[in-house]
């Protein structure tokens, strides 16, 4: 089944690739505190991967170490087999890196469409004189970046929002706003900081088959966060389990699933 | 019902996106523009050219230069003054070195000064927010006009210390005086709402485009606008270049199309506060805001020193210029507590009742 890649075709006749992103002995402190000590794992082409682990497992710096925020002591962060240089967050979103956060970090004072258009900042070229003109260059690549814009808004199903500010918005749909913000940068890397937190079962619904059609119809790697089991368990292909900074578990659901040490962790250990 | 947007479908976003999608803003803005170019001038006294007209657009394009930087970009400045002082003694410098420089383009070429001069004095806000930014502009504030005192190459040695508009002609108004004593009301005022038009559009589009959205990003929520890939570094900066550069083009105007002479410290912190008076009574983040607020500010005391005159109740003008401190004071306290976003957000809530008026919603 299994190329020498690694690639393979899933049960649901998706294809997983060869690893996009590696890392490698990734060790971050914050002072005396270790965060991460340790971890290496890796990510494929067109997988969903979890990232789960109980509060304080340090999962949240994982994905800041991936988005540049923050800088491991040790150990090296590989994307499409180079290591990947230091450098600062906005040029890792440049490499096609998206995210969305944990709490909401939305533009509160832009409507909708205005932010999903800002994640389209990094694909946008004209400079300061051609956008003061407006006419010719700048409005020609505003209409171009639209389009993409109103397709990620159909998609996410958020047409009839698309002039309200932000602010006023529920919960849901923020974090659907924020989702929309991500995918308009076509990105080839998605991370979802707990995408499904402190929604209701219908919203988690929602969000779980926006989750798996970006998946599907634009081949988007994704690495999630979440604290929802069976979400975690029906969406990914494959999950890393972290405790106090450790990596205790790696594989597919089922696997993990059987780990002692993953049922420890979660469950307790009698004394 | 004169504000029914009913029936107005867009079915291209270059329609969607244009600077007017609704039809009767873009005829109040045509109203607008007609009563500045064509009516205003030819009913206004040399009084009303100069106490209201022409420093309303002054105003006003300062506060747009500080609204590109406070409102759009978040970055607290209370430096403003000190920057329409680099736009003017540029100006002045570049008048005596280059003569033969039209008085127009030197006005225009002087904002890059205060754009350089701008982002040198932003760097600081690469690293600190907020209040302790303001603090960090207001030593720029200090720094330049203690320079425009003790700089005496900038002033031409002259013994008065103060810089004067020369007399001067431009192609721009067909040969005659545009600055100095024998320009006349008439002529600046042209000149200032040329250039003030000019630049309102430039802001206009700049902020609704990639860079203002980068600007908002970066005011809004920073980390996250870093982490979708803006460069907080050049959003930052740009910001400051363009807020400064629309400030200095102001400062030149202010000398040399109203004041006619300018001492250093004309340029000092109550300046720097009038504008920024106007920018936050007007609405942060705003285009429209800006003329209102210079409306009010301008406004005001011409009303105050008038209109009880004319009623036969005679005011001191020492009374007059308290009573004017007093509303001013009341007008930022309330719109700070009542409608932070100022007067363009109560028009835009005005416009919102007449689009549905005659009905509740």
């Amino acid at each position: 089944m299994k190329d020498t890649d690694g690639s393979y075709i899933t049960e649901d006749g998706r294809k997983i690739g060869g690893v996009v992103m590696e890392m490698k002995n990734i060790t971050l402190k914050f002072g005396g505190v270790n965060a991460i000590s340790d971890i290496s794992f890796d990510i494929r082409e067109g997988e969903i991967r979890a990232i789960i682990g109980p509060n304080g497992a340090g999962k949240s710096s994982m994905l800041n170490v991936i988005s540049g925020f923050y800088i491991p002591q040790e150990g090296e962060v590989w994307f499409h087999g180079k290591p990947r240089p230091q450098m600062k967050p906005y040029e890792v979103a440049r490499q096609g890196i998206a995210r969305t956060f944990q709490n909401i970090a939305l533009f509160e004072g832009m409507s909708v469409l205005d932010n999903v258009m800002t994640g389209r900042l990094t694909h946008m070229k004209s400079g300061l004189f051609a956008q003061a003109i407006w006419k010719g260059r700048a409005e020609k690549e505003e209409i171009a970046n639209r389009e993409i814009v109103e397709k990620v808004i159909d998609f996410l199903e958020i047409q009839a929002i698309r002039k309200t500010p932000v602010a006023g918005l529920p919960y849901g749909l923020k974090k659907r706003v924020e989702l929309a913000r991500a995918l308009a940068a076509e990105p080839r890397l998605l991370l979802l900081d707990e995408p499904m937190a402190g929604m209701n079962v219908e919203e988690k619904e929602d969000m779980c088959r926006f989750i798996l059609d970006v998946n599907d119809e634009f081949g988007t790697t994704i690495a999630l966060i979440e604290h929802d089991m069976g979400v975690v368990m029906d969406l990914s292909d494959r999950v890393v389990v972290m405790d106090y900074g450790k990596k205790i578990g790696d594989g597919t659901p089922e696997e993990v699933r059987a780990n002692q040490e993953v049922i420890d962790a979660y469950l307790g250990v009698q004394h | 019902m004169f504000y029914r947007t009913a029936g107005q479908f867009k079915t291209t976003y270059r329609d969607d996106q244009a600077l007017f999608p609704i039809r009767q803003d873009a005829v109040l803005v045509a109203v607008i523009l007609i009563l500045a170019w064509a009516v205003f001038p030819f009913i206004a006294t040399e009084f009303a050219f100069q106490t209201l007209l022409i420093p309303i657009l002054i105003y006003s394009l300062a506060a747009l230069g500080l609204n590109v930087l406070t409102g759009y970009a978040g970055q607290l400045s209370l430096g403003t003054a000190a920057f329409m002082g680099v736009g003017a003694y540029a100006c002045y410098k570049m008048l005596t070195i280059m003569p033969w420089l039209d008085p127009i383009v030197a006005i225009l070429l002087s904002g890059f000064f205060s754009a350089g001069v701008g982002v040198m004095f932003g760097i600081p806000s690469l690293r600190i927010k907020g209040f302790y930014l303001a603090i960090a502009t207001l030593a720029a504030q200090f720094f330049l006009v203690w320079l425009f005192e003790k700089w005496a190459w900038l002033y031409n040695y002259n013994a008065s210390g103060a810089i004067q508009a020369p007399n001067i002609t431009s192609v721009f108004s067909g040969g005659t005086y545009v600055s100095g004593p024998l320009a006349t009301s008439f002529t600046q005022y042209y000149m200032v709402l040329g250039i003030t038009t000019l630049l309102t559009i430039l802001t206009i589009n700049l902020t609704r485009g990639t860079l203002g959205r980068t600007w908002k990003a970066t005011r809004d929520m920073d980390f996250a606008a870093e982490l979708i890939g803006i460069n907080l570094m050049r959003s930052k900066l740009s910001a400051f270049a363009v807020s400064s550069y629309i400030v200095g083009v102001a400062g030149a105007l202010f000398v040399f199309m109203w004041r006619g002479a300018a001492e250093p410290n004309l340029f000092d912190i109550p300046l720097s506060f009038t504008i920024l008076f106007i920018a936050i009574i007007g609405g942060l983040g705003s285009i429209l805001g800006n003329y209102l607020g210079a409306i009010l500010i301008v406004g005001l005391p011409v009303v105050l020193n008038t209109v009880p005159a004319a009623l036969g109740l005679p005011l001191e003008s020492a009374f007059v210029e308290h009573l004017n401190l007093m509303i001013v004071g009341g007008l930022i306290i309330f719109f700070l507590i009542v409608e932070p976003h100022g007067l363009a957000r109560l028009w835009g809530l005005a416009r919102q009742k007449l689009i549905v008026w005659p009905f509740p919603y």
